[in-house]
């Protein structure tokens, strides 16, 4: 019973962080991927100007690949769109102009940053917009996800000194008439504490193996899904599978640590109580 | 180890609230001797096994085993100097979930002793009391008097200079009595020094060994 809530106290952020951990492993990988730059030309803008500069812009070295939308494509685009159909009957002429796409090599913020500018400079560019709102947004979450599972981690950390300190404590009750006797035959303090500690520490221990049973249970039941995702996203260079491995020895050494923690608050509360008379 | 008296009393009170239990009391014991504390019930016996063990400290007078002063003693003093201590209790407080070999050997294991030499004490020990055979036993597959006879096993195993006993014929029909305070001279005669508290009249009165009567917590002459 004890040893089953320490597992799920010890199981829960180390699940939770390890599922942030692989979340966070692909959306660097989409960093590269997902980031596009795309580059407004002026109203008067032809779709050949469009296509010569998508052809000048592909011999950068910070751009991987570069394609074009055409007015057309644009205008037909919004169409689909549907809410814009209304407004753009009113209008003769197409009025959007054409879109270069680039999709850069670089893909830390501060040289996406720096290219942004540098196509800025480009005769007959408008602007030029770096489409990774989306992923801010999803480093935001993360971030949170990461403060809530810290968290769990402290909270459930708590949990499990205070069951171990509990079932200890038990354990000192039901051997009162030893522990008095120990103390009778000149046994120090140290010494009557000593199999308490060890017992805590075991229970924290077996927490933490049980633990890591059901991290792996509930790796085998996320494992296609998870690889699922993974082709899907085409997580490029990745070792996906080594690190769906949950952190054991930090599970274990946690599981110890917290478990003599217990052990030692609660010994240190309840044996003093207990003198022979 | 010292010359003088192992025991010595010194004007010793203890208060329990506002009763004396004992009062002024004094004397001594030699090394060596054997002595019956006797008294009727409440006469105090107790109260001056358990000032000899360091389970109280005396209100008033001076207390000194073997050449220490128990009144001056400090509390993380207190574990080494019971084991200098051998208790021999009347419901003999074995741990029934071990066998009388792990019983006799727990002052040895609280001692530190390396477990070779555990295994060399015991066997003495049991042969003192005469339960060589039952060293796998456990203490409820015992009788009352083999079960004394493991407790007082475990309080000589590791040879302390003073032994206690108190009332450690009080649950036992008259004839286990009789050895077991038989028990008690051979250990006298094997060089332990033996004081042993006991109501019982009627059986210390033939032993002719030293009596030390308690009445309402004073010793009587
Ligand atoms: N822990 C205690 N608290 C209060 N009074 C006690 C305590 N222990 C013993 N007494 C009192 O001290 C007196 C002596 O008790 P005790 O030494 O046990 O006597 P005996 O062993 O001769 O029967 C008794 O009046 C007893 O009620
Ligand atoms: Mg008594």
């Amino acid at each position: 019973m004890t040893i089953t809530v320490i597992a799920i106290a010890l199981a829960l952020p180390a699940g939770l962080s390890q599922g942030l951990d692989r979340i966070q492993h692909w959306a660097g990988s989409w960093h590269g991927q997902a980031t596009q730059l795309s580059l407004f030309l002026r109203p008067e803008g032809t779709d050949a100007q469009a296509a010569e500069l998508a052809s000048t812009l592909v011999q950068r070295d910070d751009v991987a690949e570069t394609s074009v939308i055409t007015r057309a494509q644009a205008l037909a685009e919004l169409r689909r769109n549907g809410d814009f159909e209304a407004a753009l009957g009113v209008l003769e002429d197409n009025p959007l102009p054409p879109v270069v796409v680039v999709t850069p090599t670089p893909t830390e913020a501060g040289a996406l940053t720096r290219l942004q500018a540098a196509l800025g400079e480009y005769a007959g560019v408008d602007t030029v917009t770096l489409d990774r709102e989306w992923l801010r947004r999803l480093e935001a979450l993360l971030s949170v996800g990461g403060r809530l599972a810290a968290l769990a981690a402290v909270l459930l950390g708590l949990a499990v000194v205070a069951i171990v300190g509990n079932t200890i404590r038990l354990e000192i009750q039901n051997r009162r008439a030893e522990i008095e006797l120990h103390k009778l035959l000149g046994a120090t303090d140290a010494y009557v504490r000593r199999p308490f500690l060890y017992l805590g520490g075991l229970y924290g221990l077996a927490g933490g193996i049980a633990a890591l049973a059901l991290l792996w249970l509930g790796g085998l039941y996320l494992q296609p899904a998870v690889s699922e995702l993974s082709h899907l996203y085409g997580t490029a260079g990745g070792t996906p599978d080594r690190q769906m491995h949950p952190p054991a020895l930090g599970v274990l050494g946690g599981g110890v640590l917290l478990g003599l923690a217990g052990a030692w608050l609660s010994v240190r509360h309840h044996l003093r109580q207990i003198e022979p008379t | 180890m010292q010359g003088g008296p192992l025991v010595r009393f010194e004007g010793v009170s203890k208060r329990y609230g506002g009763d004396e239990a004992i009062r002024e009391i004094s004397f001594e014991l030699a090394r060596g001797e054997l002595a019956f504390l006797t008294g009727h019930s409440g006469a105090g016996k107790s109260t001056v096994l358990r000032l000899l063990a360091l389970l109280e400290r005396p209100t008033r007078g001076r207390l000194i085993v073997d050449g220490e002063a128990l009144e001056r003693l400090p509390a993380r003093a207190v574990p080494l100097y019971r084991r200098k201590v051998g208790l021999i209790f009347q419901d003999h407080k074995l741990l029934p979930d071990r066998n009388v070999y792990e019983n006799i050997a727990l002052p040895l294991r609280i001692a530190g002793l390396p477990e070779a030499d555990i295994g060399r004490r015991i066997r003495p020990a049991l042969d003192q009391v005469g339960l060589l055979h039952k060293e796998r036993a456990l203490p409820e597959t015992l009788s009352g008097g083999e079960q004394q006879r493991v407790g007082i096993a475990r309080a000589i195993v590791s040879r302390p200079p003073l032994l206690l006993a108190d009332e450690p014929t009080g649950n036992l029909d008259p004839a286990l009595s009789a050895e077991i305070m038989r028990l008690f001279k051979r250990l006298r005669e094997a060089g332990s020094t033996v004081l042993i508290a006991s109501h019982d009249l009627s059986l210390i009165q033939h032993m002719g060994e030293r009596m030390l009567v308690l009445n309402h917590g004073r010793l009587q002459a």
